[in-house]
């Protein structure tokens, strides 16, 4: 057994020592394996490494802000606190934000956010003269959100606001200051 | 100007003249010819052959293993709060990420398995004789070393599965005299298990067992390639006579092949049999079944005939022995014969170690299931975790979530308080629950070297540096001040 498995041997390396191009070719073909199975394997290391890129997990859902019965008989701006939960990969953050919830006008409902689109004070309704006026540059705005007076650039923004099953729901949504155009922050 | 060191032009395949050139430039640079000299043209007595790819397979684990664990510490959190919600995000939702971590679990197996045959080998082919004690040593320390690290990560999911057994676990090393209980609430990071005992095994898992196992490697490599590669048992373990192939192509292409293979199988398995995650651990239950993971079956069954005083005899001294003697093994073994059945007692020593493991490991799962009272709570914590696998992902309410629901219920005043921050609209600069944005410095827990006294005043009469920074003077009632105070006091 010995001489044999001695000769076989001796027998492979004189091939192997007479051309050496087959080394190399082998060396090409494994070289050129290890590259493509590499690049294999690589394929679902990225995709989780890409993983929050590819996926919307911070987008904001609905929020609840109550029963519509609540905002029928509205007069005037009502500000209701509401839940907003945003999540940020394996955690979600829970937050309380307000808004206004307007009288309803021709059987729909209207809500704005109390963020000033000139510098992002948050406007306080101001019962006695019937106005929202922002305490930080007096800008003033009417009922409805539009624009009166001061350096406001743009009426109060709207949020996107739904009713489903007697509830209204609204997504909160930040938009961009100082411009003329509603814009939403991503 | 001529170039005298140009060397002389030799004739060349046209297709291969310009490989050669940067290969040259490259070489020239860095020597990597004779690098790779040194690492595939090693020879390899009697040539190149299945028996020997353990060791370059182990290699390859190895490095999948970490590249797969560097992948997952991405969204991994090593505290007892968050590490079970991670592994459930990273499985439940994040791309690849149960195959990634069915990889790295199922790979920890597959370490263990080749570990197993490399040893056998090894010992079968008596490829620890002839000056090769050293490298026997280290060896035996990796082997040591990758049981510590399948220790180590078996905690990290924090599930019930994982708490209990570490649980056990770690209270065995009590059973050592002398520094036992010492040793246990080292490993523990205090009497009990806990935040601090996950973030030990972390540490251990991640950086201070891969440190050492990549310095072992290096050396069991070296050392390796020092005595030389031992050819079959027929060969002299020290003068080798055989002619000799080299290491590559053939004995690296069976490796490749080998390494090819087990990945193949621990893709399958991950994506058809992905490791599973249990309920998160509950340190409050009483009726959990721990069982460790296959490979530790055999130890966990053979102490089970170990009772009261003797339990240090099964946890200690005899695998303290049996790991000497095996260390010791190539001192004691001092003959140079390597063909197994001219050293009938040694193999036969080995072989009913290895029976007598693979008997207990069966012996284990066999009392499982014939204990009715066992394999139904066995039966029960398996639902619980399809269970678990069943439900989609919660995410974690971030700690900042709850501080405003917290103040809520502690203090009435703050409560009010809060009313008055949010309609003043003080959170348009100062930020929800008073957090601090970029138009207004954070007031949660900045008060706190202030009287309420102080804070009532500065709210009211602003200094000149806040009035710059747009803080204009709060115009409320006292009494409303009173709760605003209150409530921001109460922000931490």
């Amino acid at each position: 057994m010995y001489e044999s498995e001695g000769a076989i041997v001796r027998a492979e390396n004189a091939v192997e020592n007479e051309s050496l191009t087959r080394r190399s070719f082998l060396g090409v073909l494994l070289g050129f394996g290890t590259v493509v199975m590499g690049a294999a394997l690589s394929v679902p290391l990225i995709r989780f490494a890409l993983h929050p890129l590819l996926t919307k997990t911070t987008e904001i859902g609905w929020s609840d802000v109550g029963k519509i019965d609540e905002f029928a008989s509205l007069r005037e701006p009502m500000k209701k606190l509401i839940t907003v939960e945003q999540r940020d990969g394996w955690r979600k953050i829970v937050s309380e934000k307000a808004i206004y919830v307007l009288p309803m006008k021709d059987g729909a409902l209207r809500v704005l956010s109390p963020i000033c689109p000139h510098l992002g004070c948050s406007i306080p309704w101001i019962e006695a003269k019937q106005q929202f006026i922002c305490p930080c540059h007096t800008a003033v705005f009417a009922l409805d959100g539009a624009r009166i007076s001061g350096p406001a650039p743009r009426p109060m923004d709207d949020l996107e606001s739904k009713i489903d099953n007697g509830m209204l729901k609204v997504r909160y949504q930040y938009f961009r200051q100082l411009i003329s155009k509603k814009e939403v922050l991503a | 100007m001529a170039d005298t060191h140009e060397p002389e032009e030799k004739p060349v395949h046209p297709l291969t003249s310009r490989r050669s050139r940067l290969y040259e430039w490259l070489d020239s640079r860095t020597g990597i010819g004779s690098l790779l000299h040194e690492a595939l043209d090693e020879p390899i007595p009697g040539g190149a052959r299945w028996a020997y790819v353990f060791g370059s397979v182990l290699l390859f684990l190895f490095i999948s293993q970490t590249v797969t664990g560097v992948f997952l510490s991405l969204y991994y959190a090593p505290t007892a709060d968050h590490a079970h919600t991670t592994v459930a995000y990273i499985i439940k939702e994040v791309t690849g990420g149960s195959f990634l971590r069915s990889l790295h679990a199922y790979g920890s197996s597959a370490v263990v398995i080749v570990l197993l045959l490399h040893l056998t080998q090894t010992f079968l082919y008596g490829a620890y004789k002839g000056r090769r004690e050293v490298l026997w040593i280290s060896g035996c320390a990796l082997l040591g070393l990758m049981l510590a690290m399948a220790f180590t990560g078996y905690l990290l999911p924090w599930d019930q599965k994982a708490f209990f057994a570490t649980t056990v676990g770690t209270n065995m090393a009590s059973e050592i005299p002398w520094v036992g209980s010492l040793l246990k609430r080292f490993m523990r990071g205090g009497n009990e298990m806990g935040t601090l005992t996950l973030s030990r095994f972390f540490v251990a898992h991640v950086f201070l067992l891969p440190a050492a196992i990549m310095g072992l490697v290096a050396a069991h490599v070296y050392l390796f390639r020092k005595a030389g590669a031992a050819g079959p048992p027929s060969e002299d373990p020290v003068h080798p006579r055989l002619p000799t192939q080299r290491f590559y192509p053939r004995q690296v292409v069976m490796d490749t092949i080998v390494a090819l293979l087990m990945i193949l199988v621990l893709g399958l398995l991950a994506h058809f049999a992905p490791t599973e995650l249990g309920p998160k651990a509950n340190p409050a239950d009483t009726q959990y079944v721990p069982r460790p993971e296959w490979y530790y079956l055999p130890f966990f069954q053979w102490l089970k005939y170990f009772k009261g005083p003797w339990a240090v005899v099964g946890i200690v001294i005899v695998p303290t022995i049996t790991a000497a003697l095996v260390i010791v093994l190539p001192f004691i073994d001092r003959r140079l014969e390597r063909r197994p059945w001219r050293r009938p007692i040694a193999v036969g020593i080995f072989l009913a170690i290895l029976l007598t493991l693979i008997t207990f490991g069966l012996l284990s799962k066999r009392e499982d299931r014939l204990d009715p009272a066992i394999a139904k709570q066995v039966a029960k914590q398996n639902e619980e975790t399809e269970q678990f696998m069943r439900e989609p992902f919660e995410p974690e309410a971030a700690a900042s979530s709850l501080s405003a629901q917290a103040v809520a219920v502690l203090d009435p005043l703050a409560t009010a308080g809060k009313k008055i921050y949010d309609s003043e609209s003080c959170d348009a600069c100062h930020g929800e629950n008073g957090i601090g944005t970029n138009a207004g410095p954070k007031l949660a827990g900045a008060t706190a070297q202030k009287t309420a006294e102080e804070l009532s005043n500065l709210l009211r009469h602003p200094t000149a540096k806040m009035l710059a920074g747009e803080m204009k003077p709060v115009d409320v009632s006292d009494e409303d001040l009173k709760a605003l105070v209150a409530y921001i006091k109460s922000l931490k």
